[in-house]
């Protein structure tokens, strides 16, 4: 029982990483339909960002709060000069440039930081919070910053009118720009949270899978997971779908087999995309004919 | 309109295109502050294209004047930010956003906040509908609701200009009545100046002070509305009887 217990609590741990991951992936899809491939490198190669701070002598949390505010400078010039010129081409040029990005921050986080693993401080103790022998710190206190991080965004879209803003431009584009809003704005704006999501992301989990430049790809794959399970066009959905795969990952790898880890991604995957493709809480698309 | 003072929307010689489809052949019209200005015309004259030109959502040529201010060229959130809104063709709702998210999204661009509110309450006093539903989806709302939405957006700018394509479009005669009224009341208590386009022509004539005949992207008549009503070819073609 205590392990079972035990693997929950460390799924919702790692689940809070892919729920940050997915709702970035949603933040993108909701203002261009398609999801950005490269996201994981971007938070990837803004940890590395963090880990040269902190190697500089910075102390953690102003690394922390430095990447972050960097990862969304960073997530604003792609949108500017990147995906701006292709926004209104085909498809697959856009897929096609989210994967030169992927491959682009991959090599060039090689390149300056060379490909040997690193270890990647955390900013919690090492032995567990209030004596509990079911959770580490870390686990715990990457929750609490997944959930703050959340309630943040939440509140953002919510009640302020910038974020207003932001929905209807992702929504409804033509009409946001005859109410006044400056929707290309809005668009990079929206890269620059999911980018500065994505590095806290990134931070939370570099300690437990260690610094290197693959090291997003799985997490990928897993928020994709959870996002497709919630329903792409739903952040709410995103988040939850992305903690239930990661208790779900966690419970399988412990009571099936290890090797199953991933395998549980792919099979939620095809299995939301084969019975319910809006997943839980997305919109069922009707197209006329 | 009095040569005397400088009109409020002044359009000089205005074309447009789609792709390399010239819509618009140098049209040449204006809004008197606060007058009202209608543009008549059959489908596919150019009616919502030329509203579309005004705001710069298409590309344009010629001259566009917002009291004596060249606005030809700007970007379309720009123009809205010196006082033109637009009710547009499909009215333009944000459907996933509630009745009153929408509503404040008309007020974007104003910076005294602490007015918006009240301008809500003034929309909700003209149309108790919307205010039933202001929580509602804007989506789920019916047809002329939608209409009503779009035309307090619009007003939430607190505009100087306001452009209305086909409001009447699929409302009912009766809603079609009562959105008329109000429109007449704001242009008279607040002296918004109004370019609406219009395939009732009767309605659209009652309201304006001046009118526009469009046939194929050229202007073919214009004069005082009332002159307009009472010429026998536009009565024939237009008005049906």
């Amino acid at each position: 029982m205590n392990l079972f217990i035990h693997q929950i609590l460390s799924g919702l741990a790692t689940g809070g990483i892919y729920a940050s991951v997915a709702l970035a992936l949603v933040m993108i899809y909701q203002a261009t339909h398609l999801v950005n491939f490269a996201q994981g490198e971007m938070a990837m190669f803004s940890t590395y960002l963090a880990w040269a701070l902190m190697q500089a002598g910075v102390p953690y949390w102003v690394a922390f709060a430095l990447t972050v505010a960097g990862a969304f400078v960073l997530g604003v010039v792609i949108e500017r000069v990147v995906i701006r010129p292709v926004e209104n081409s085909p498809i697959l040029a856009v897929v096609i440039v989210f994967i030169a990005l992927l491959v682009i921050f991959n090599s060039l986080a090689g390149w300056i930081f060379s490909y040997t693993i690193k270890p990647f401080p955390s900013p919690f103790p090492a032995e567990p919070l209030f004596g509990n022998s079911y959770v580490s710190s870390h686990e715990l206190g990457s929750m609490a910053i997944t959930l703050v991080v959340l309630l943040l965004l939440f509140g953002f879209f919510r009640f302020t009118p910038l974020g207003l803003a932001m929905r209807a431009a992702a929504q409804n584009p033509v009409s946001s720009r005859l109410v006044g809003i400056r929707v290309g704005w809005m668009l990079a704006l929206g890269w620059g949270l999911a980018a500065a999501i994505g590095a806290i992301a990134g931070m939370m989990v570099a300690p437990t899978v260690f610094l290197e430049p693959n090291m997003m790809g799985g997490i990928l794959l897993y928020a994709f997971a959870g996002a497709l399970l919630g329903g792409i066009d739903s952040p709410g959905g995103a988040v939850l779908g992305g903690f239930i795969v990661g208790v779900l990952e966690n419970v399988v790898g412990v009571y099936i087999g290890t090797e199953l880890k991933l395998t549980v991604a792919l099979v939620v995957i095809i299995g939301v995309l084969v019975v319910r493709p809006s997943g839980m809480f997305g919109k069922v698309h009707v197209v006329r004919v | 309109m009095s040569s005397a003072s400088v009109p409020l929307l002044d359009v000089r010689k205005l074309g447009a295109q789609y792709g390399p489809t010239p819509v618009l052949h140098g049209i040449d019209f204006a809004v008197a502050e606060g007058g009202i200005t209608a543009i008549l015309g059959a489908n596919g004259a150019g009616k919502t294209t030329l509203l579309r030109a005004v705001c710069n959502m298409i590309r344009t040529s010629g001259e566009v004047r917002l009291a004596g201010t060249r606005i030809d060229g700007q970007a379309t959130e720009t123009i809205v930010r010196r006082g033109i809104a637009h009710v547009p063709d499909g009215r333009g709702t944000f459907m996933n956003l509630s009745v009153e998210d929408n509503l404040r999204l008309g007020a974007y661009t104003r910076r005294d906040r602490a007015e918006v509110a009240g301008d809500c309450e003034r929309m909700y006093a003209h149309f108790p509908r919307l205010k039933e539903r202001r929580r509602q989806q804007a989506g789920t709302l019916s047809g002329g609701e939608q209409q009503m939405l779009a035309v307090s957006r619009a007003l939430m700018l607190r505009p100087r200009l306001l452009l209305l394509d086909e409001p009447s479009f699929g409302l009912a005669p009766l809603i079609v009545q009562q959105l008329f009224g109000i429109l007449r009341a704001i242009n008279q208590s607040e002296k918004i100046g109004m370019l609406l386009v219009e395939q009732n022509a009767s309605m659209a004539l009652a309201l304006a002070d001046q009118a526009y005949l469009l046939e194929t992207g050229r202007v073919v008549m214009s004069g005082p509305a009332e002159t307009i009503r009472n010429d026998e070819q536009v009565r024939r073609s237009y008005l049906g009887y």
